[in-house]
């Protein structure tokens, strides 16, 4: 089936089935390596992008139910204010180690940022505690999250 | 987003080689654990390491290369995985060399043993926390030998001596501020001159360094925070093809029944490949090789570990560890000082197998074709990996080109070569480059764990509660024994009984020894922090278990046995002192302290937990004080006691691999449990900055950790830990 997927306001047709995940649509047929494979169960969110805004875990979301709505990926997440301010803050604060997961991390912080500008250390547990790390970069999201905050 | 490239690393680059390999030499055998000279990486040719060098470049050893246009090139042995090494090797090359940190790119070392092996590891592996230690002075060398080169180059073109000029920032200066050249420009002249022994060459005093022991930049982190970091799994080749496999739950089985035709009926698959341990499904894309595989339906031939189960491998354990194992360590005479010790005590510990659950999931793209293979993943071992795929594919290893790129979390698994192997037997198969993934299922079903070890310890104390007989055997799998082969001697695992063959306390009588055990239907490798990851929990919660029955203080007692150790009571006492040892803690709350040496580094910690009524842990704080001798990169450090903790404190809180019919009842995440944001105590890192020999980082705080958590919950609720992960059940109030 084709499909057209507005991804950092660039429409792209596909040609897949519709309940083909919008991870490998991205990845493999469209080639944007940023958001990356973890789990394939939505238990990592190694693969989270957004959907008009929300974020989402898009090795769990078939490209059939995306529709009109707006995906935004780590490759465009610095072109909004919130975006910037934590790739920003994840260079001051040096978060990163291997750094795989940190796209994810990025998203789901800035999904967070966008509805709650200024949040508390209960507000980022529960944003980023579906954001696996296994290097154990915690310390340093939480720092740079509220950096780029200002909090 | 900084200047600095690494080469073939970043999305929207040609990932293609433009390396050549050099046929690698010695492998396995004739290296040494340590003391390998670090002479040979100057020694060997340093020539045609990379395909198509520019014309003049300058390349006065396996390391620099300094090319006309002034790119000045890192080539780099050791691979990042997080640990930082892009970073600290790169400080090291440029104190010497005289360049600025962004000035230096990173491109990945081939395999070459001459060249590139790690002289504390003895081969051309990432890991041991052993990078900075064994590179410390050999990439300071080159820098030196190429500053000194280019600054000979400039004084010969100028007609002037040599000691008139200096080097700073990638230009050499004359002293008469009249002339300067850039080594882009000087690079062409400096490769024409004979390049000296390194071993000759003058390195700065370390209190002139400028940038080694900075905070600076980590190199790697502008591509990662946007998305174009390209690691193996993001290899893209033109005619590429994706492949999801299924490998046989049990460890040996076959394939049975295969719907073949059913999943060729999925939009987008090409063709399935049976090897009978796998059945890999080819596809367009992932989505599309992942549904066809769902739909083959297959059925396994369990083959003879169908039966393998827990149960039955700790029992073996059990029942192996009662006999005399080989002698690691024999001082004194433990057995006729325990007989006539006041007080005796006697423990079982226990720990269990653990998978690696790195974040990249296990992947390899594979390009075989007639005359060569060539493989894009991230390993630890390069040259093992374009050995044992020379021998899979019968080519000379010279066809066999590796592009190595960055990791996504190691953790010792991508030192085994068998992700590799399997993509190279799917590749025999398939017309064209393929990019065989594994599902996070896969990846956790068919580590290599971490091995489980049963230990039985005794002990003896006088009447002043001072010990005087310690006996510990440590049975479990021997992964020395299958990797290095010849540092497995006489039934002797050095790795198994490293930190535990010589604790860092006075123990008067001491035996030691190792049994080996090897678990059938499970393979077992290296994970972090390798064989002190068992034994300091052990030593440490034993160590506790007689401070108690010594009826003193944890603290006091360590101290009391450090007398001769003073680096060990260093950071014992500064670890104490900045966690407040002393003040007083709520009910049910405690602190635990442990100590630990290994990787050539002293550390130690205190945790402070609290145990709920219904036996739930919460780890509340961690104060780590650590003595690596000469450091590279104070904030690297910090970033792996942070990181390093908490990857020991979720294996001591939720990591446990476990079998039944042969097959690992863990898969993914929910089953398998990483530590999570909410989760996470505070992490405080006390570094102490001596002139000592510099020792590794990355390991040992996964190490010490579980220990003193283990002996904090002893504090708070008097219940002794000694198996993992903490049973919260039998902490209930």
């Amino acid at each position: 089936m084709a499909f057209t997927l507005k991804i950092n306001g660039t429409p792209h047709e596909v040609d897949v089935d519709g309940d083909i995940a919008l991870l490998w649509v991205l990845r493999d047929v469209l080639g944007m390596t940023g958001t990356k494979f973890g789990c394939g169960q939505a238990l990592c969110g190694a693969c989270t992008v957004h959907l008009d805004g929300q974020p989402v875990r898009s090795c769990q979301t078939p490209v059939d139910s995306v529709g009109n709505s707006a995906i935004t990926t780590i490759e465009a997440i610095g072109r909004t204010p919130q975006g910037a301010a934590l790739q920003k803050a994840w260079l001051e604060l040096e978060v990163v180690q291997c750094g795989y997961c940190q796209s994810g991390q990025i998203m789901s912080a800035a999904a967070l940022l966008k509805e709650t500008p200024k949040p508390t250390d209960d507000d980022i547990d529960a944003a980023m505690s579906g954001n696996v790390c296994r290097c154990g970069t915690y310390h340093r999201i939480r720092a740079a999250i509220k950096h780029a905050a200002g909090v | 987003m900084g200047k600095l490239i690494l080469k073939d690393q970043v999305a929207g680059q040609t990932a293609v080689s433009r390396r050549a390999f050099l046929q690698g030499t010695g492998l396995l055998l004739g290296f040494a654990l340590t003391g390998a000279s670090t002479e040979s990486v100057f020694a060997a040719p340093a020539s045609q390491v990379i395909e198509n060098e520019v014309t003049g470049t300058f390349a006065p050893n396996g390391f620099i290369r300094i090319n006309p246009t002034g790119a000045v090139t890192l080539i780099i042995p050791m691979i990042e995985m997080g640990q930082g090494v892009y970073t600290s090797l790169s400080m090291l090359l440029a104190e010497e060399l005289e360049v600025e940190l962004d000035q230096i790119q990173v491109q990945h070392a081939p395999p070459n043993h001459a060249l590139y092996a790690n002289s504390i590891i003895g081969i051309q592996n990432t890991g041991g926390s052993a990078s900075v230690r064994a590179f410390w002075t050999p990439l300071r060398q080159a820098g030196a030998v190429g500053r000194n080169l280019l600054i000979a180059a400039a004084a010969k073109l100028w007609s002037v001596d040599p000691a008139t000029c200096r080097a700073r920032d990638g230009v050499v200066f004359h002293a008469s501020g009249s002339k300067h050249l850039s080594y882009g420009e000087l690079a062409e002249a400096a490769a024409k001159l004979p390049v000296p022994p390194a071993a000759n060459v003058k390195l700065k005093d370390p209190k002139d360094f400028t940038l080694i022991g900075t905070r600076a930049k980590r190199v790697d982190s502008p591509i990662k925070v946007d998305g174009r970091a390209l690691y193996g799994i993001d290899t893209r080749l033109p005619g590429m093809m994706v492949a999801a496999v299924a490998i046989s739950p049990v460890l040996g089985g076959k394939v049975k029944t295969v719907d073949e035709k059913a999943a060729l009926a999925v939009k987008g698959v090409r063709q399935m490949v049976n090897i009978d341990e796998a059945v890999a499904v080819v596809a367009d894309h992932m989505g599309a090789a992942k549904k066809g595989l769902e739909t083959a339906a297959i059925t396994w031939d369990d083959g003879p570990n169908g039966k393998v189960s827990n149960a039955d491998i700790v029992k073996q354990l059990e029942e192996e560890s009662k006999k005399p194992g080989a002698v690691a360590r024999n001082v004194g005479d433990a057995g006729k000082a325990l007989a006539q010790a006041a007080q005796r005590l006697e423990a079982v510990y226990q720990v269990p197998f653990l998978a690696h659950a790195a974040m990249e999931p296990m992947n390899c793209t594979v390009h075989l074709q007639k005359d060569r293979c060539d493989i894009w993943v991230g390993t630890q071992a390069p040259t093992i990996t374009q050995s044992q795929v020379a021998e899979l594919t019968a080519l000379p290893k010279d066809a066999i080109k590796i592009h190595n790129h960055l990791i996504g979390g190691g953790f010792g698994r991508r030192l085994e070569p068998d992700g590799t192997i399997l993509a190279v037997k799917i590749a025999k198969h398939v017309d064209g480059p393929v990019k065989v993934i594994w599902s996070r299922e896969e990846d956790i079903q068919h580590d290599m764990y971490r091995p489980y070890y049963l230990d039985r310890l005794s002990a003896g104390l006088d009447v002043a509660g001072k010990p005087v007989a310690w006996t510990h055997r440590i049975a479990g799998s021997s992964v020395m024994a299958r990797y290095y082969p010849p540092y497995f001697k006489d039934g002797l695992d050095p790795d198994a009984v490293e930190a535990a063959a010589e604790p860092p306390y006075a123990l008067p009588n001491i035996h030691v020894d190792f049994v080996r055990v090897e678990p059938p239907g499970v393979r077992t490798s290296w994970w972090r922090g390798v064989g002190p990851t068992h034994n300091v929990f052990v030593v440490e919660s034993f160590i506790d278990e007689l401070a108690h029955a010594a009826k003193q203080d944890p603290v006091a007692f360590r101290k009391g046995l450090l007398d001769h150790n003073p680096r060990a009571l260093a950071v014992l006492s500064l670890a104490a002192e900045k966690a407040g040892w002393e003040l007083p803690l709520p009910e049910r709350h405690g602190r635990g302290i442990s100590v630990q040496f290994a990787y050539g580094s002293y550390t130690s910690q205190v945790a402070e937990v609290e145990v709920a009524a219904d036996g739930s842990v919460k780890v509340k704080r961690i104060v780590c004080a650590i003595d690596c001798g000469m450091y590279v990169n104070p904030d690297t450090i910090e970033a792996q006691v942070q990181g390093g903790t908490l990857f020991g404190l979720t294996a001591a809180l939720h990591g446990s691999i476990t079998f039944k019919d042969g097959r690992v009842e863990q898969s993914n995440f929910d089953t398998y449990l990483p530590m999570r944001i909410d989760e996470v105590p505070v992490v405080e890192t006390h570094l102490i900055t001596n002139a000592e020999a510099p020792g590794g980082v990355g390991e040992a705080p996964t190490a010490i950790v579980s220990a003193a958590v283990t002996n904090a919950i002893f504090a708070a609720t008097g219940k002794r830990v000694r198996s993992l992960p903490i049973d919260t059940s039998s902490l209930k109030s």
